[in-house]
């Protein structure tokens, strides 16, 4: 068990340090001289070589690969004298577009994209996996065909698509719903809820489809399985042969799955945050990238990466309090 | 991220058991399809669709506007550019309405979004599977070393949130010639989910009696893999690809709606899609139409997958 | 007072897309208390169907007529509550491929004290786990008291086998349905297993059918003999009558098919039992 977290965390720790070599090494290729961006306009090149000595980009990859990891454990400073601007460590690099950390716009905008986040969750989990598992019971009659049916088309429908729809008919049309703004929960309870009601919405019928068709699936193979017959064959209760035997088994894969989803969500959801313009992570993503500023971008994809990362870890620890075959090697 | 990689892995979780029962009959899996009404309605739009973006040209001829062609007489510029006439400027003239602001013709951007969507799904799938089969070979008939050093770059690449990395890149990648890039990065992320699978089976059947026999006869390790191991794979290969589709086309569409896919002028239901949300309160048709399209594309290769994966499991379970 | 189990013209009928088909086709034994049945057949001459359908498992696309009576009590029209009260108490069943048969979840100890609780209402935890180590004991698991808190991935094949008699015995049921028990298993462990379930039987007097596609296996146990081909019972008689004096013609075939009744049992099963084997682990 011990030696199972310390290879698992280990793991991690290499994966990790990967993810921001490759992400690193690939903005450091393709991206656009920062210090062309900075200058601005009256630009000359005398200006461009100072600003990249100021800033180091005139030295070697390994260099500046060590300046940024070293940045993200013990701070660094951008430039020398007057115009040095400090990171403090963390320091996931600077927008020197908006003049701030990537670590204090992320900061300012992850509450957004965690309300959404955690809103969706409870949606979708309610949804998909209730859903699926009573369509599983009930095999075959109108309620599976009709969770099976609007499962079938929630994985089909882009979510931008169906924000549109919704935005267009809820608040354009009926005027139910108001524009959604991330309206604080502290302002106004009330109106935190009409405005991220839609969002959560579309953001949870994508996955709960996913997670009704995984659920059902799960269910119905787990009762073919031979020890729910042995179950029966104790002449155990139905109700104690679903929970205790069909359930429990079905329904391991969705603490996998999930663990992965609502990390991920967390680092922003980028396509629904930019339909409805809620400044979360995910705008702030998608903004940058029609900036153009990479220092953000990737700021965003190395959080994402180990919201992603550090999430795999604790669903794998969660799997072995689950499942005994991982907590317990084989034979005693 | 809300086309994360593992909606893949959601679709193919209950990966089909094939492989280790011999392929069924392909007459009989056609058969077997063809009698589902839901399959056939499938395969009649993704034909239709096929059709459409192979005779894009011609397709457009027919209906008289090209996909830049500007209309200006069929929007109003004293309405901002709107389209002239309801829902969204539908007429004899432009069957599907014109695009609001440039006039452009909306069908003959359709044909030839159809076009973008299947080129850029086509190339993944070809891609995507290939790398999964060969590598998934490749570490199941070795396995060992081999194995282990497939295995961690599959994990590797599964951990890894593919959507915001994909657009990472996408968005430092110069923009001329995305598509390739798009096929290139798309097929990277989406390779490890069709190894695995295809790793696992190689590996019980690489202990099967008629691969012993083969080995004892003499035959190489190449000609094993394709000619005896391969052979039985091709019903797993098919039922996944097929549910592989539907990730790779949304995940086109995607990244084209957040402007990292597929560039202007050039048309994708994605990127049409878009350019539609200035407009949706107004010109709602200008959404719907594309968004029709991209979702029965989406629906109808679900469909496929899941039925093709129906009668495989059943072909078996005779 | 009448036989333990008596089964009197026995019909399973499939629904399938070609139409019904008959998987048994009139069948009748009875079974006295104490007694031991073995009924013999290839895959697919209804043999599982037939204990299914006494246990009242068979599946939902399944159909009976006839009889079956356990004790006096017509099952077929018994309502499912109180067959289930049946199951698992009266009746016990266990089955060819012991990993599956377990729920890997959960401990053994938990699975037999479960088996227990469910007929005994009212019985402590503490109880029903004495009554399981006990019964571990029973099926000599060493060292029972410990490894009643282990899983079943941490037993061997064999082990698995003998925890599922176990949680089977652990009711003290009249009947036991042994559905090739050790196809499974490893040719050395059979015979153990084979000699297990003799032993049960003599010591807790409870009835045994014994299910096998190997007439070598049910020779070793069985008293009555039914071969069954495709549904149909093909000859009934007494084991040793059946062995000296085979009637009918596929009965000679399975004969012929078995070399030695005595030692070496299993030697020609090499194949067969490699073969589910790796069936099982595919699915596993």
């Amino acid at each position: 068990m011990v030696r199972f977290l310390v290879t698992r965390l280990a793991g991690m720790v290499g994966v990790l340090f990967l993810v921001v070599l490759f992400t690193y090494a690939i903005f450091f290729a393709l991206s656009p001289d920062p210090a062309v961006q900075i200058c601005g306009k009256n630009c000359t090149p005398e200006l461009i070589d100072q600003i990249r000595t100021n800033l180091g980009l005139d030295r070697p990859f390994y260099e500046q690969f060590l300046g940024f990891l070293s940045g993200l454990f013990v701070g660094t400073t951008y430039g020398t004298g007057a115009n040095a601007i400090d990171c403090a460590a963390p320091c996931l690099g600077y927008s020197f577009q908006t003049g701030q950390p990537v670590l204090e716009m992320f900061e300012q905008r992850f509450g957004v994209s965690a309300t959404l986040a955690v809103g969706a969750a409870v949606l979708w989990l309610l949804m998909g996996v209730a859903g699926g598992m009573l369509a599983a019971i009930k095999k075959g009659t109108w309620f599976d065909r009709a969770a099976t049916g609007a499962a079938l088309g929630g994985v089909s429908i882009p979510n931008y698509v169906l924000a549109l729809v919704l935005q267009y008919v809820l608040v354009v049309k009926l005027g139910w719903l108001p524009f959604p703004q991330a309206v604080p929960f502290g302002a106004d309870p009330g109106q935190w809820f009409l405005n991220f009601v839609m969002p959560w919405l579309v953001l949870a019928f994508t996955y709960a489809s996913m997670y009704q068709r995984l659920t059902r699936a799960n269910v119905l193979d787990t009762l073919d399985e031979n020890f729910v017959r042995t179950a029966r064959a104790k002449g155990l209760a139905p109700r104690l042969v679903w929970r205790r035997h069909a359930l429990r088994p079905a329904l391991t894969p969705v603490v996998t799955l999930f663990g992965m989803d609502f990390a991920g969500l967390l680092g922003g959801a980028i396509i629904i945050e930019t339909v409805f313009g809620l400044n979360g992570v995910g705008k702030m993503a998608s903004d940058s990238i029609t900036k153009n500023d990479q220092p953000v971008i990737m700021g965003v994809t190395l959080v994402a990466a180990f919201l992603v990362i550090v999430g795999n870890v604790i669903v794998d620890i969660v799997y072995t309090t689950i499942d005994p075959r991982v907590r317990i090697g084989a034979r005693a | 991220m809300t086309i994360s990689m593992t909606t893949l892995e959601a679709e193919t979780g209950g990966a089909p058991s094939v492989g280790v029962a011999p392929p069924a009959p392909r007459q009989g899996v056609w058969h077997h399809l063809l009698r589902s009404r839901g399959a056939v309605l499938a395969l009649s739009y993704i034909a239709l669709v096929a059709l459409l973006a192979v005779a894009a040209p011609l397709v457009v001829k027919l209906s008289g506007w090209g996909p830049y062609d500007f209309d200006q007489a069929a929007i109003d510029p004293n309405l901002g550019g709107l389209p002239v006439g309801p829902l969204g400027g539908i007429s004899a003239e432009h069957w599907f309405g014109v695009e609001p602001g440039t006039g452009r013709d909306l069908f003959a951007r359709i044909v030839y979004g159809a076009r973008t969507s299947m080129l850029i799904a086509l190339a993944a799938t070809t891609l995507t599977t290939l790398l999964g089969v060969l590598f998934g070979l490749l570490a199941g008939y070795h396995g060992g070393k081999v194995d282990q050093v497939v295995s961690r770059v599959m994990d590797f690449l599964m951990a890894f949130p593919a959507l915001i990395f994909m657009i990472a890149i996408l968005s430092a990648l110069p923009a001329s010639n995305r598509a390739p890039l798009l096929v290139l990065v798309i097929s990277v992320f989406g390779w490890p989910y069709l190894a695995r699978v295809v790793r696992g089976q190689t590996m019980t059947l690489t202990q099967r009696e008629f691969v012993e026999a083969a080995r004892a006869s003499g035959a190489s390790g190449w000609r094993i893999v394709f000619l005896e191991i391969l052979p039985n794979l091709r019903s797993t290969i098919i039922v996944m690809t097929t549910l592989a589709v539907p990730g790779y086309i949304g995940t086109e569409a995607g990244l084209s709606f957040l402007g990292v896919g597929v560039v202007p002028p050039t048309p994708s239901w994605g990127q049409m899609i878009a350019q539609s949300m200035g407009w949706y309160a107004v010109d709602p048709m200008y959404f719907l139409i594309p968004g029709t399209f991209l979702f029965l594309l989406v629906l109808s290769f679900t469909v496929l997958g899941d039925r093709l994966k129906d009668v495989v499991d059943a072909g078996e379970r005779r | 007072m009448s036989a333990l189990l008596e089964v009197e013209d026995l019909t399973i009928t499939f629904r399938t897309a070609q139409g019904p088909v008959d998987v048994v086709d009139r069948l009748s034994f009875t079974l006295e208390r104490g007694a031991s049945l073995g009924i013999v057949g290839e895959s697919g001459s209804g043999k599982s169907m037939t204990s299914l359908a006494v246990m009242g498992l068979l599946p939902p696309t399944a159909s009976l007529t006839g009889r079956v009576s356990l004790d006096g009590a017509e099952l077929t029209a018994l309502p499912e509550s109180k067959v289930r009260r049946l199951r698992g108490d009266r009746m016990a069943m266990i089955f060819q491929d012991p990993l599956s048969s377990l729920n890997p979840y959960y401990t053994v100890g938990m699975q037999i004290e479960e088996a227990y609780r469910a007929h005994r209402p009212g019985v402590t935890r503490r109880q029903a786990r004495k009554v399981a180590v006990e019964s571990m004991e029973r099926v000599h698991i060493a060292d029972a008291a410990r490894r009643v808190d282990h899983y079943p991935h941490q037993f061997s094949g064999g082990m698995r086998q003998r925890v599922m008699i176990a949680m089977a015995l652990s009711t003290e049921p009249d009947l036991l349905i042994a559905d090739e028990p050790t196809t499974a298993l490893d040719v050395t462990v059979q015979a153990q297993i084979l000699d297990l379930l003799q032993e049960v039987r003599r010591e807790t007097g409870t009835a045994l059918i014994l299910i096998s596609h190997d007439l070598a296996v049910v020779s070793e146990i069985a008293e009555d003999v039914v071969v069954m081909r495709h549904g149909v019972a093909v000859e009934q008689a007494p084991a040793e009558r059946l062995f000296s004096d085979p009637r009918h013609p596929y009965t000679r075939a399975l004969l012929d098919a078995v070399p030695r009744i005595d030692d070496e049992i299993g030697e020609l099963r090499g194949i067969d039992s490699l073969d589910s084997a790796a069936g099982v682990g595919g699915k596993a």
